[in-house]
Parts: structure tokens; sequence; C-alpha cells
């Protein structure tokens, strides 16, 4: 059994990898803001308030493109829609927490500790204090988050766009995902979702991560229903 | 709307949409199969957030099968699946879409 400490370090450490693109993501967020004419206090407030990258700089881009603000928070708000699902799988490790953690790591439930924390989850469900994993994982990624939007802001475009480090973004999710390839039915559910992503991306309000993953989950219950018959 | 507002508003509904199934759902009463299907979240959110960062441009349209992205990704791609090794796959990519963009 490992201690609450050691439950946050391992956390800590497993999400640093995934930090290559929120680190220049996060700089590259802070000098659009100021860019783009939010100001400092604007830019900075949604890193604390929204904490959520995409939706950060949809939620700016449309507001300066001349969008009502109504369409700017319902677009950045379907973005996020994605965290349904996130929940919706850590709650099945979680599901004892006090309201207090519940309302805390809710917070700090990212793509990034998602990933990392579910994979763990996996592996140690016999760990009492798992959830410090979470804990270390959001926490380290929140922090990461403040600072590179504070260095955005304060010092602009320090990262050259040339060096197209945006790309790193799809890199980390795809190393993320490369497990799940050799598995045939991960695989097809891979593929759809990836394919409507394309076919539906420009839905209205970026809705095309939702509805891609929703219809692909559907084939994936289909898959669960279909081998359950033949057992 | 003033901005601040928007941004309170956004905030609030981004932390609920990770709040909601947290509190909605009671682990205790999905069953099996639902909780099976919960396994795929990663496979089927993923994609949506990789295809189009690598097969469209900035304007939205489909770029060429040579396009260094593209390659990019599948030289990560074979480098994470005989390696499983998360770091290596990621700098393997990106340095890859480096050589092919300023050699």
């Amino acid at each position: 059994m490992l201690t609450k400490q050691q439950n946050f370090v391992r956390g800590f450490i497993d999400v640093l990898p995934l930090l290559i693109p929120v680190v220049p993501f996060g700089i590259i967020f802070g000098a659009i803001g100021i860019e783009l004419g939010f100001g400092p206090y604007v830019t900075y407030a949604t890193s604390i308030i929204i904490f959520s990258g995409a939706s950060q700089i949809v939620f700016f881009q449309l507001l300066s493109a001349g969008a009502s603000s109504l369409v700017a928070i319902t677009s950045s708000s379907v973005i996020s829609t994605r965290h349904l699902l996130y929940g919706a799988v850590v709650n099945q490790y979680l599901g004892n927490l006090s309201i207090y953690w519940k309302l805390g790591l809710s917070y700090i439930l990212t793509d990034q500790a998602f990933a990392v924390s579910n994979e763990y989850f996996k592996k140690n469900k016999n760990e009492k204090f798992k959830h410090y994993y979470l804990l270390g994982s959001g926490i380290t990624l929140w922090i990461v988050w403040q600072l590179t939007t504070i260095i955005g802001i304060l010092l602009g475009s320090i990262v050259p766009e040339e060096l197209g480090l945006t790309f790193t973004i799809p890199l980390t999710f795809l190393a993320l995902l490369i497990n799940y390839f050799r598995k045939i039915d991960h695989l097809i559910v891979i593929i759809i979702s990836g394919i409507l992503s394309i076919i539906l991306y420009d839905a209205p309000f970026k809705s095309y991560i939702i509805f891609s993953s929703l219809v692909s989950l559907l084939i994936a219950y289909l898959i669960v229903k279909t081998r359950k018959k033949k057992i | 709307m003033s901005i601040w507002i928007s941004i309170i508003i956004t905030g609030l509904i981004n932390y609920l949409t990770r709040l909601g199934s947290v509190l909605l759902i009671k682990p205790q009463k999905l069953n099996n199969t639902l909780k099976t299907v919960l396994n795929y979240v990663p496979s089927a959110v993923f994609p949506a957030i990789i295809f189009p960062a690598v097969f469209l441009n900035d304007y939205g349209l489909l770029v060429e099968f040579n396009d260094p992205k593209v390659i990019a990704t599948i030289i990560a791609f074979f480098t994470g699946i005989l390696s499983k090794n998360l770091t290596l796959t990621i700098f393997t990519g990106l340095i890859s879409y480096w050589i092919i963009l300023f050699f």
C-alpha cells in the first residue's frame, strides 16, 4: 500500500512528459491574449476560471473575430463536454470520496490528468490513497499552466511560430493512445472517431469532438454487446 | 455582456462538465456493460483531438499525404508501437517534423 505522498509523487512524475506541449501552448496562449487586445488581467483570469487551453483559445478567437458572447460561451463549453466522459470514468474509482474531494478534484480533471490517472487507477484499484495520484498530476498541470500563461503575458511571443510546437498536442495524445492501437476493438473506435472528427469539423460550436466521441462510444457499446452474446 | 461575466459563465459551465458526472452518476448503479464501454473513452475522445490537428490545415482543409505533420505522425506512431515509450514517441515525432520542415 502506497502512502498519500507516494501516490502524489507518482502522479507528478507520470504527468511530466505530458507537459511537453503544455509549456509552449501556455506561453502561446498568454501571448495571443495580449495580441488580441484582452489585456493581462482578462487573459490570466481565463487560465484560473476556465482552466482549459482549448476552450480558452476558442473563447478569445471567437470574441476577437466579432462573435457574440453567447457564441463564444457556447463554443468553449461544447469543447469542454468531453470532460463529462472523463468524470464518468474516474468516478468509478473515486465514488467513495467526500464531496469536498470531488469538488476539488473535478477542477483539476484535465485531459492530461485524466489520461495518466485512468491508466493508474485501472492498475491500482485497491490503493486506498489513489486519489492523491490525480491530485499530484492535476496540480502539477495547473501550476505549469498558470506559470506559462504568465510568461506568455509578460514576454509575448517568445515561442517562434515556425517551430510548430502546437504539433506536440496531437503527438502527445497519439503517444497516450499508442497501446490501444494494438487491440482491434479499440482500433475500430479510434478510426471511426478520427474520421468523424474530420467530417464533422465544421459542425456548429466546435461540437465535432463530443459528436465523434459519442458516436464512437456507441460503436464501442455495440462491440461490447456483440462480444457478450458470443460468450 | 461584459467580458468578465462571459468568462465566469464559461468557467462555471466548464467546471460543471468536469463535476457533472462525478456528482450525478453513482458507480454502483452502472451495469457491467456500461463500465466496459467506459474503458473506450480515451479511444473515443483522443482521436477527435489528434486527427483534425494532423490532417487539416489552418483553414480546415485536408492536407496532402506528404505533409510534414502527416509524415512525422506516422514516424511517431511506429516509434510508439515499437518502443512503448511515451516521451520518446513525442520527441521522435517533433524532431522528424523539424527535420522535414527545415532540411
